[in-house]
């Protein structure tokens, strides 16, 4: 008999408990990231999609080795160069980034031999159709250099 | 309003009430949302209106103008009555349910009786709701709140009827009226018998059952029965279970107020009045909210034997112990 | 199904628990057939998000199967990560300097944490209450915050690589790595007020969903789910690897065997977590992050390799047969969930529909790690 008593004291204790805990939680203020009134700030290591590295002329530091292309776990990189009359080293004239199927691992950074690679830190995506996250990593590069 | 012919009377407190039922459930689904809110650190909604306010409003534009599907093989009968039948159930109530000394549409002398009366027939919406959408879960969340409700109704009555051995009276102004400032309360266990703190846990409980909220809100039971009885709901169709419960849920709130807490008298003896009982039902109904957001569900067992094993006895006990001491003193 | 229930005048019908259902979390179908309210039979449907991981195992090089490994179980992404790179670099013999190895170990048990809170508030939302789920949440979020400084991303990190790391911590890592121990420290006492000591939830997890020691061993079952039915059986103790051996911490044991057995196993195990990232902190060498010499294109000798480790929810294991070439000749992975969700037609056998609930979000399944 007194089990039973003591049973209904002690789950009635805790459940006093639980509301003191919530009323407690109530009174403090909120965590909420106000997202699109407030951005967050994306920290330096942020993986977004990848976008080309210009040097100090503005230039990309593409030499169209391919190892991107090769490397990239589900080849959503295209990319073209050729190497003009006279010059040395290739030139990049088409880049394309498939975005759509990109798994953002980082394997292209990684492997670039000339670091010409380099994470955006865009994350606020979105679009119509599947077009429109089909890249030109080139025409991103010249459009930053305006 | 008493010098009104009687069909004005009667016309104006039904207006009066179906406003009040569906304003009401606007303004309570807000709260829920901002309470819960709150309670989860989070802002709840703010975009519409100040604070959010006009949210349920555009919720329910929403609601209205959804198609109203009836699934194929659902008894169309059936599954049309139960929303009107909840939302009916819960309008009707209202009628004796004294907001201010005078604001009463239906003054009559058996007004608690016939709260009981016409609040039990909620469940059998919800059992024919289930029934009607033919959904494996609906079906099983109908009979869970039926049993739910069988076994809370019990010492809710007999608290019920501790509280009108107390009173003598069955009238609710009246027993509003006895309560005339904070001592004479009947929470207070000087006024009459001296279990009557626990009578009020009793019957707090008990409507929190009765109503289907949380913790007890089994026949819902989201996580196990998708959205149980109203399932196979959408639209208004859903909608108006919806109002019906939030308008259960100010009844039970109404009548703990009414019974236990002075229900539109002032606790310091000035200015009684509509608002007294306002600030006491809303208080009530915040504390429902809390609890919900607080705990998690309990299962169809645990209820069941919540109210066999405790409720019973314990409201049984104060019935005696009452008796007894109206006969002593 | 036994014979009683094959009688024809005893009638049940099939309830289909998902592929859409809000207990399932996921693309799970658990076939249901029920007398009432009770199971007389369940049957965990599997296959609706079947990716054939494996099979691109065997197409991709071994770097490029590298983010896929995060993808199976992606609330343990860093476990998954570490099992699939020490299976590797055992396959290839490479060696990994101490700090990485450190830094793995710290990073894992992180993300170990962070699994475990997602669960602790996934699982109370299955018994009816929302509210520990958001605080959950909340918690989580300074972990992510700090995994996605180091690694650059949330979920799925990618973060190892063979010979080491991807690359090295910054300078506030550590205080922000102790900054999270000391605040799940303080955390953990409202976690055990709000849900372990709660009248309701421990009448739901009592006694419910009783899994035995002999079904664990029947079906495999590793992780929390064994360690709360008295089978103190951990990887990181048992099979040590990387740098288990030189950290002190427990095996939370409890053998119950119900769902609250479960719960508080994985609730200790948080405590474990937090001491682990201490004396990690505190041990961890400075120097390089990365092996010297690893080669260009991953080619392991002829043979036959195995790697387990201990994640969030039970053993994974890496079985790798390399032919000699870049790309593995089979790649087998054995994922906890598989075992442990097999066991739940025996066990909610009887159960009713409410504690089969619970016991399933007691096993902590992740549907993406099921079906691979």
């Amino acid at each position: 008999m007194s089990g039973y008593f003591k049973e209904i004291f002690d789950g009635g204790k805790s459940l006093l408990v639980g509301l003191g805990i919530t009323f407690k939680q109530m009174i403090q203020p909120v965590v909420t990231e106000r997202y699109p009134r407030t951005a967050p700030k994306m920290p330096p290591r942020y993986r977004g999609h990848i976008d080309l590295v210009r040097d100090e002329e503005g230039n990309n530091k593409c030499i169209a080795c391919g190892m991107c292309q090769r490397n990239c776990p589900t080849g959503c990189i295209t990319i073209k160069g050729e190497k003009p009359e006279g010059a040395k080293k290739k030139v990049l004239t088409f880049y394309r980034l498939d975005f759509t199927t990109c798994s953002l691992c980082g394997i292209c950074v990684e492997s670039c031999p000339t670091d010409a690679l380099e994470f955006s830190k865009e994350y606020n995506l979105a679009g119509y159709s599947a077009g429109d996250f089909v890249f030109d990593l080139l025409k991103r590069c010249e459009e930053r250099r305006r | 309003m008493a010098e009104l012919p009687e069909i004005f009377r009667v016309m104006a407190y039904v207006g009066g009430i179906m406003a009040f039922v569906g304003l009401n459930a606007a303004f309570l689904v807000w709260m829920e949302r901002k309470v819960a809110g709150h309670i989860q650190r989070r802002i709840g909604p703010k975009e519409v209106g100040p604070f959010g306010i006009l949210q349920s409003l555009a919720d329910g534009i929403k609601l209205m103008s959804k198609q109203l599907v009836v699934p194929a093989k659902a008894d169309p009968i059936l599954y049309r009555v139960a929303p009107a039948l909840t939302m009916i159930t819960a309008v009707m109530v209202f009628v004796v349910i004294p907001f201010g000394p005078a604001l009463v549409a239906r003054d009559i002398n058996i007004g608690l009786l016939l709260i009981f009366a016409i609040a039990s027939v909620n469940v059998l919406a919800l059992l024919i709701g289930g029934w009607g959408s033919n959904n494996k879960y609906s079906v099983i969340s109908a009979t869970r709140a039926v049993s739910q409700n069988v076994a809370y109704e019990v010492p809710m009555l007999i608290t019920v009827v501790t509280m009108v051995m107390i009173v003598g009276s069955m009238n609710l102004n009246e027993i509003v009226g006895q309560q005339g400032n904070l001592l004479q309360w009947y929470i207070f266990p000087w006024n009459g018998s001296i279990l009557l703190p626990v009578a009020f846990v009793i019957f707090f409980i008990c409507s929190l059952a009765e109503t289907n909220r949380a913790p007890f809100d089994l026949g819902e039971a989201e996580s196990e029965l998708v959205a149980g009885f109203h399932t196979e709901y959408g639209g208004m169709g859903f909608g108006l279970f919806f109002l019906g419960e939030y308008g259960h849920v100010f009844v039970g709130c109404a009548l703990a107020s009414i019974l236990f807490l002075g229900g539109w008298q002032c606790p310091f003896g000035w200015m009684p009045g509509v608002h007294w009982m306002m600030i006491k039902t809303y208080l009530l109904i915040f504390v429902v909210m809390w609890i919900r957001w607080t705990y998690p569900r309990t299962t169809l067992y645990g209820l069941l034997n919540l109210s066999w094993k405790v409720m019973v006895p314990f409201s049984l006990a104060v019935l005696l112990v009452t008796a007894a001491m109206l006969k002593v003193f | 199904m036994s014979e009683w229930a094959a009688d024809p005048s005893y009638e049940t019908f099939v309830l289909n628990m998902g592929p859409q259902h809000p207990a399932t979390h996921g693309a799970l179908r658990v076939k249901l057939r029920m007398d009432g309210e009770y199971i007389v039979e369940a049957e965990p449907v599997l296959g609706y998000i079947h990716r054939m991981h494996e099979k691109m195992g065997e197409n991709r090089t071994y770097l490029q199967f590298m983010p896929n490994t995060g993808r199976l179980d992606y609330l343990s992404a860093l476990s998954y990560n570490h099992g699939y790179v020490s299976a590797v670099e055992r396959a290839a013999g490479i060696t990994v300097p101490e700090r990485a190895e450190y830094l793995r170990v710290i990073t894992v048990e992180l993300n170990r944490i962070s699994s475990h809170l997602l669960w602790v508030g996934a699982f109370v939302l299955d018994l009816g209450g929302f509210t520990p789920l958001l605080y959950a949440m909340d918690d989580r979020e300074q972990i992510l915050d700090l995994l996605e400084r180091v690694t650059g991303s949330r979920l799925t990190y990618c973060y190892f690589r063979f010979g080491g790391l991807y690359n090295d911590v910054d300078d506030d890592f550590e205080a922000g790595a102790r900054a999270i121990v000391k605040r799940m420290r303080d955390k953990l006492p409202m976690y055990h007020n709000l849900i372990s000591k709660n009248i309701i939830l421990r009448q739901r997890l009592e006694g419910v969903g009783p899994i035995t020691g002999e079904m664990c061993r029947k079906y495999g079952a590793t992780g929390p789910v064994a360690r709360g039915s008295g089978i103190p059986y951990d990887v990181r103790r048992h099979e040590p690897y990387s740098v288990y051996p030189e950290l002190d911490f427990d095996i939370p044991v409890y053998e119950q065997g119900d769902s609250m057995a479960r719960y508080l196993v994985r609730m200790d195990e948080i405590e474990q977590s937090l001491r682990i990232i201490e004396q990690g902190l505190d041990k961890m060498p400075d120097g390089p992050v990365m092996a010297e010499k690893v080669p260009k294109i991953i080619k392991p000798p002829k043979g036959d390799y195995y790697f387990a480790v201990e994640a969030a929810r039970g053993s994974f294991g890496v079985r790798l047969v390399s032919d000699g070439t870049n790309t593995p000749y089979r790649l087998k992975l054995r994922s906890p969930c598989f075992s442990n969700v097999s066991l739940f037609g025996e066990a909610a056998r009887g159960m009713l529909l409410a504690d089969a609930v619970a016991m399933f979000g007691s096993l902590d399944l992740v549907i993406p790690d099921i079906d691979r």
